[in-house]
């Protein structure tokens, strides 16, 4: 990979019971993730995702990007801004900000329907 | 803010987590991990690894038993009514595979205050039985007003 190459995007709808299988996956069962009405009694739309199943997101395009691998994920790091929803598509896109004998290191966010609900993460891969 | 800095350092009891193939196998399944490394051991050793491998975002599941008795740790202090997950990183080591026994230590690395928000930041360094790092995370919780 060269600086300014763009990784290949990913786009993935997660539907209405992923947040379910993601707390039953992760153990996280807070109630704004899996109790819609819950969380709209504390003032959001709907359940929302898991910001560390976003960043999973993010974690699954770097490594595609490096060949699949899973060593060839050294470090990633990530803000979160907004928040997910299910059933709208998120789009994972990483742009390579340098490649050298160290390593590569991606500049990658997660938008979704033009919010970037993962920003300024970066990824460094041993490749 | 004052009674909190003292806080800054302090350590929680390791924390010891079991790695099952089938449990990589939910978490793979949940995040839409396609690699059959994550759940096929014919697939994991074809391609050259002795087990079943947790993909790197796995760290999350080993590691919730340790950071939460930090987070809720009343000397720390957070309100979680105005607390969101401001940031995550994980820097990653040797690989973790199903079998594995991963044991996971937290501390409180830094609270800090900018304009109306607290940041609480919290570290998590994980090993695998044979002491050999796999990870090492850094938490990070953001306070909304106080």
């Amino acid at each position: 990979m060269e600086q300014g190459e763009q990784i290949p995007e990913l786009r993935v709808t997660p539907d209405r019971y992923l947040p379910h299988r993601y707390a039953g996956a992760s153990g996280d069962f807070n109630p704004i993730h899996i109790d819609g009405e819950f969380a709209q009694q504390v003032g959001l739309p709907s359940t929302i995702l898991h910001g560390l199943y976003t960043m999973a997101l993010v974690a699954r395009a770097n490594t595609a990007a490096a060949g699949g691998d899973p060593r060839s994920l050294r470090r990633l790091a990530v803000q979160f801004r907004g928040m997910g929803l299910p059933e709208k598509e998120i789009v994972v896109r990483g742009t390579v900000r340098a490649a050298g004998e160290g390593g590569t290191l991606v500049d990658t966010e997660a938008e979704q329907e033009g919010n970037r609900i993962v920003r300024n993460a970066e990824a460094e891969l041993a490749i | 803010m004052a009674e909190q800095s003292s806080v800054v350092g302090k350590s929680y009891e390791p924390f010891e987590y079991e790695v099952g193939r089938e449990k990589i196998r939910e978490y793979a399944h949940a995040v839409g991990e396609e690699n059959p490394v994550h759940f096929d051991p014919r697939a994991a050793h074809d391609a050259g690894f002795h087990g079943v491998v947790a993909p790197p975002m796995f760290a999350v599941v080993y590691s919730s038993g340790a950071i939460a008795p930090a987070m809720f740790d009343p000397e720390v202090g957070m309100n979680f009514a105005m607390m969101v997950h401001g940031g995550q990183e994980f820097a990653w080591s040797d690989l973790v595979y199903a079998g594995d026994t991963i044991t996971t230590t937290a501390s409180v690395l830094d609270i800090s205050k900018r304009d109306d928000k607290t940041f609480y930041v919290f570290e998590t360094v994980s090993a695998n039985q044979d002491g050999r790092e796999v990870v090492r995370g850094t938490w990070t919780n953001i306070e909304r007003g106080g």
